[in-house]
């Protein structure tokens, strides 16, 4: 997120578009529900009738995969109304001629027919969020898992520098991620391209930096795979072994049937997990690990803010930590990997890694600290580019709009999105332990509109078969106040019902993030 | 402009235009007490505790919803403000089933009352937010003589029909701080006070259990309860007489991050909460998976040990040996195909320690950038 979570409940308009915050976010769905109550304006974009379209003044609703044309049909609306900020444009920006160029053709009535979002609706919305003084602007997965995702992402923020509304309190472009530490994951460089803090490998120097740090030579400057071309190499023998900890491929990925193949294809299979999970099954070794609870360390949350993890019981059996387990194998493997406690890495990522280099686990002790925070009198960053971008000017980024991998046709006549349900959390290895959690909601469910379930001739709660071009999985209906004709939901959580069988795996190009939010299915009777 | 003053309990405090007198009050660390305010929310007027005397005024004065005013000179705890607490109290304790033992209450010191609960605790009836009540804590400060209230039934069975929360109105003091919980806070408006505000009792829906109402568990009214009319299922199985210890650490959920404390008995979670209203990124607020969904940790079906693969088979093994074929594997196959012919998928729930270990495992070790983790999924 550009800014704090706290910000939220300040805003004056807040757009929220691709999150089901009530019930992914839940805690921060309460700071926009608040708002409300104190008189912020509420935008809900979502292909979906979210809960929070009730607590909002305006719900519209995109063909699924239309979000390039209806937010470059929002900037239409405000470039020809001349309520784009441009002081900030013109101190802060780079390439808004290309911007207006491209958006020029996004008439209203060009964007209705593409997104389905009337064009009266469309100038209306794109008023309210321009004329406001703060205007922040909220956004999940629905925005990233497309083959446009990244585009998607460049889009939003093109609309935010339009109305000035970066590094500002209450506005902002704040993806709220998914999993506790995907954000600390990135920021230590738990990616293919970068090491921690977001420094690249095929720079030289900082490429010096870690091999001094690490008292090793030669590190690879060859940008690695990402997960889901490990799957696509893997399948094709070109990888011969995954070490995989705490993810359960086996049911997040996309396009699961190829998944399976690809991983029963490599020669060795390491998963460290806390629990046999679907992809532990097939592991040729693996290795029980401590959870949260077991372990001291941090968390960064999506706000960047860094904060303590504490250890409060034992582990089971002889389950070990995590960073213990590879320690050991470092080791074994000739290159000594040997720390005290956490709190020494902690302190070795401090060395190598400026935006974090001023946090210290006492400094953290009682509350978190955002980064960036350089220096140890630093107080951390609340809000990001108050001053000037990482880059020194933002770019904005003329994007048109393009279709989704997959569409309906007559064979696959209905549209399918994935996402999650409140009580459960990814691939329900966890929640799925609870009888509570599994009481509220034991099992996959294809959420559909009661007009197409009397059009198909089914009854609420039939089981039925749901085949995509890539696999087929078993679930009942439920018909949903939440759902729009022509489009199903299913949550991803469940291993037996697995809404992955069905979904595209094809890729952002650059993201490397796969559609998961759009691919085309038939329903039919269970033979 | 002139900094306006109120005089407390003789210490003489600024206070900001609007603040009450129980703002300012508590602002200095000045004690009254109350049952019904809830920090982030309107107040209810309710519980009638946090009444003060004002200098040449004859009645008393409820500080939550009294502002502050220039020169008001307040007594916090003269002899008229104990005496009315005390009456309040009692006719709190009177309304319900507080069967916690203070009502036999009669002895001069802390210790023999807990003893003589400790005796009684053999049976489940006792209120479970024994220890851990307002009410109980107030009676005992303002040595409420309770003897003689007689206990009233309630007339609304208690509520067992979920999961997670039970309601049991027999102790409900009608506070309301569930009510704006609910509404004010987390604004997920699933409950109420009924039609007739003094029929007793707050209601869920139009009058249904929780589970069929708006409620999604996200337990904050429980939280803000300050009797035993709001528990967790899981804590009434706690044992009395064993220590807890509280740990404060990060919900390892959703990437909002949450500030929760776990309370452990035995080496077992047995409760969850907040880590407090003052405490970011959640001030006080959780959803229902950091809540109540902490059964995995303890899971009979958590991994043990170390396995590998025989024959097609996973068979237990010993971490040496386990540790052992790793490496060796990994070693050869570098050898055989190449640093890059190996893939590391970190995780998003890992700590920052384990995925900076995860990847300068991948790059220094197995020298390849083939690192990754399901961020994207
Ligand atoms: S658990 Fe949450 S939603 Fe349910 S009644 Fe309590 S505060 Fe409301
Ligand atoms: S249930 Fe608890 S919080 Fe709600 S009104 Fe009763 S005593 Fe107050
Ligand atoms: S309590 Fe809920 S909202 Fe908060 S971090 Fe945990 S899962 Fe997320």
């Amino acid at each position: 997120m550009t800014n704090s979570i706290q910000d939220i409940e300040t805003a004056d308009v807040i757009l929220a578009t691709g999150t089901n915050t009530t019930e992914n976010h839940p805690v921060i769905s309460s700071f926009i529900k608040r708002a409300c109550l104190k008189g912020t304006t509420l935008i809900v974009i979502d292909p979906r009738k979210i809960k929070l379209t009730q607590h909002g003044d305006i719900w519209l609703r995109q063909t699924l995969g239309t979000d390039i044309a209806w937010i470059n049909g929002f900037m239409h609306v405000i470039i020809k109304k001349n309520l784009y900020d441009k002081e900030f444009i013109k101190k802060r920006t780079e390439d808004f001629e290309e911007l207006k160029k491209t958006v020029l053709k996004y008439t209203p009535e060009y964007v209705e027919k593409i997104t389905g979002i009337s064009a009266n609706k469309i100038i209306e919305t794109a008023k309210i969020f321009a004329q406001a003084k703060k205007g922040c602007i909220l956004y999940c997965m629905g925005i990233t898992q497309h083959t446009c995702g990244t585009d998607n992402v460049k889009s939003l923020a093109n609309l935010s520098m339009l109305c000035g509304n970066i590094g500002l309190p209450g506005g902002g472009v704040n993806p709220l991620r998914g999993q506790n530490n995907v954000q600390g994951a990135c920021d230590m460089g738990g990616l293919p391209n970068v090491f921690t803090g977001y420094q690249k490998i095929d720079d030289d120097n900082v490429r010096k930096k870690y091999e001094t740090a690490w008292n090793v030579t030669e590190l690879s400057f060859k940008p690695g795979l990402v997960a889901t071309q490990m799957i696509e190499k893997a399948e094709k023998g070109e990888l011969k072994s995954l070490y995989i900890m705490g993810e359960n491929p086996m049911v997040s990925d996309p396009d699961l049937n190829h998944a399976e193949k690809a991983l029963k294809n490599l020669d060795f299979l390491v998963v460290q997990d806390i629990f046999l999970t679907e992809t532990a099954k097939i592991a040729d070794v693996v290795l029980p690990a401590n959870c949260f609870a077991e372990k001291n360390g941090t968390f960064s949350n999506t706000e960047r803010r860094v904060q303590r993890v504490r250890k409060a019981v034992n582990a089971p059996g002889s389950a070990k930590e995590d960073w213990k387990i590879i320690c050991d194998i470092a080791s074994l493997m000739g290159y000594s990997m040997d720390y005290a406690d956490p709190e020494e890495i902690f302190e070795e990522i401090r060395e190598t890694t400026p935006s974090y280099k001023g946090i210290t686990w006492k400094r953290i002790e009682k509350q978190g600290l955002q980064w960036p925070c350089p220096t140890e009198d630093h107080p951390g960053t609340p809000i990001l580019h108050t001053e000037q971008f990482t880059r020194g000017k933002g770019l904005f980024h003329a994007i048109e709009h393009q279709d989704p991998a997959e569409l309906p046709d007559k064979n696959y006549p209905f549209m399918l999105t994935t996402g999650r349900v409140l009580y459960h959390y990814h691939t329900g290895t966890m929640t799925m332990k609870s009888k509570g959690l599994n009481t509220l909601s034991p099992e996959c469910f294809v959420e559909i509109s009661s007009n197409d379930v009397t059009k198909l001739g089914f009854k609420d709660k039939a089981m039925v078969e749901v085949l995509s071009r890539r696999g087929k999985i078993k679930a009942k209906l439920k018909i949903s106040s939440k759902a729009v004709d022509g489009t199903l939901f299913i949550p991803f959580h469940f291993a037996k019902a697995a809404a992955n069988k069905l979904t595209n795996a094809k890729l952002d190009p650059i993201a490397k993030i796969p559609e998961l939010k759009v691919c085309a299915v038939k329903i039919q009777r269970p033979a | 402009m002139k900094k306006e003053n109120i005089i407390i309990d003789d210490n003489k405090l600024e206070f900001n235009s609007g603040e009450t007198i129980l703002e300012v009050a508590h602002r200095n660390n000045i004690f009254i007490p109350t049952l019904c305010r809830l920090k982030g929310a309107s107040p209810t007027g309710r519980c009638g505790m946090c009444v003060v005397e004002i200098k040449d005024s004859d009645d008393l004065t409820r500080a939550c919803i009294t502002p502050a005013s220039n020169n008001m000179i307040i007594y916090t705890e003269s002899l008229k403000v104990i005496n009315k607490r005390k009456k309040a109290i009692t006719k709190l304790l009177s309304m319900g089933n507080h069967n916690c033992a203070i009502r036999d209450f009669h002895a001069k010191d802390w210790t023999s009352f807990q003893l003589k609960v400790l005796k009684k605790d053999a049976t489940d009836q006792l209120c479970p937010a024994w220890g851990d009540c307002e009410l109980q804590d107030l009676a005992y400060k303002y040595q409420v003589q309770t003897r003689d209230i007689p206990i009233s039934e309630s007339s609304f069975p208690i509520e067992r029909a979920n999961p997670f929360i039970i309601r049991d109105f027999s102790r409900c003091i009608l506070c309301g701080r569930c009510v704006k919980a609910c509404r004010e806070i987390q604004v997920n408006n699933a409950i109420d006070f009924g039609d007739n505000e003094t029929s007793g009792k707050i209601i869920a829906g139009s009058d249904v259990a929780l589970k069929d109402s708006d409620c999604v568990f996200c337990g904050e009214c429980v939280e803000a309860c300050p009797v035993g009319a709001l528990v967790h299922e899981k804590s009434i199985k706690k044992q009395r007489s064993v220590k807890i210890e509280k740990t404060r650490t990060t919900c390892s959920f959703c990437g909002v991050g949450c500030q929760i404390e776990l309370s452990v008995q035995n080496n077992k979670i047995i409760n969850i909460n907040s880590a407090g209203r003052d405490i970011v990124p959640n001030n006080g607020s959780l959803c229902v998976k950091g809540r109540f969904g902490f059964d995995f940790v303890n899971s009979s079906e958590r991994l043990t040990s170390p396995m590998i693969k025989k024959n097609g088979k996973l068979e237990t093994a010993t971490w040496e040996q386990a540790i052992d074929v790793v490496a060796s594997k990994f070693i050869s196959i570098k050898k055989e195909s190449g640093s890059d012919s190996i893939g590391v998928l970190t995780s998003a729930r890992f700590t920052n320690e384990e995925n900076y270990i995860a990847q300068k495992f991948a790059r220094a070790v197995l020298k390849t950038n083939n690192i990754d983790h399901c961020a994207r999924l």
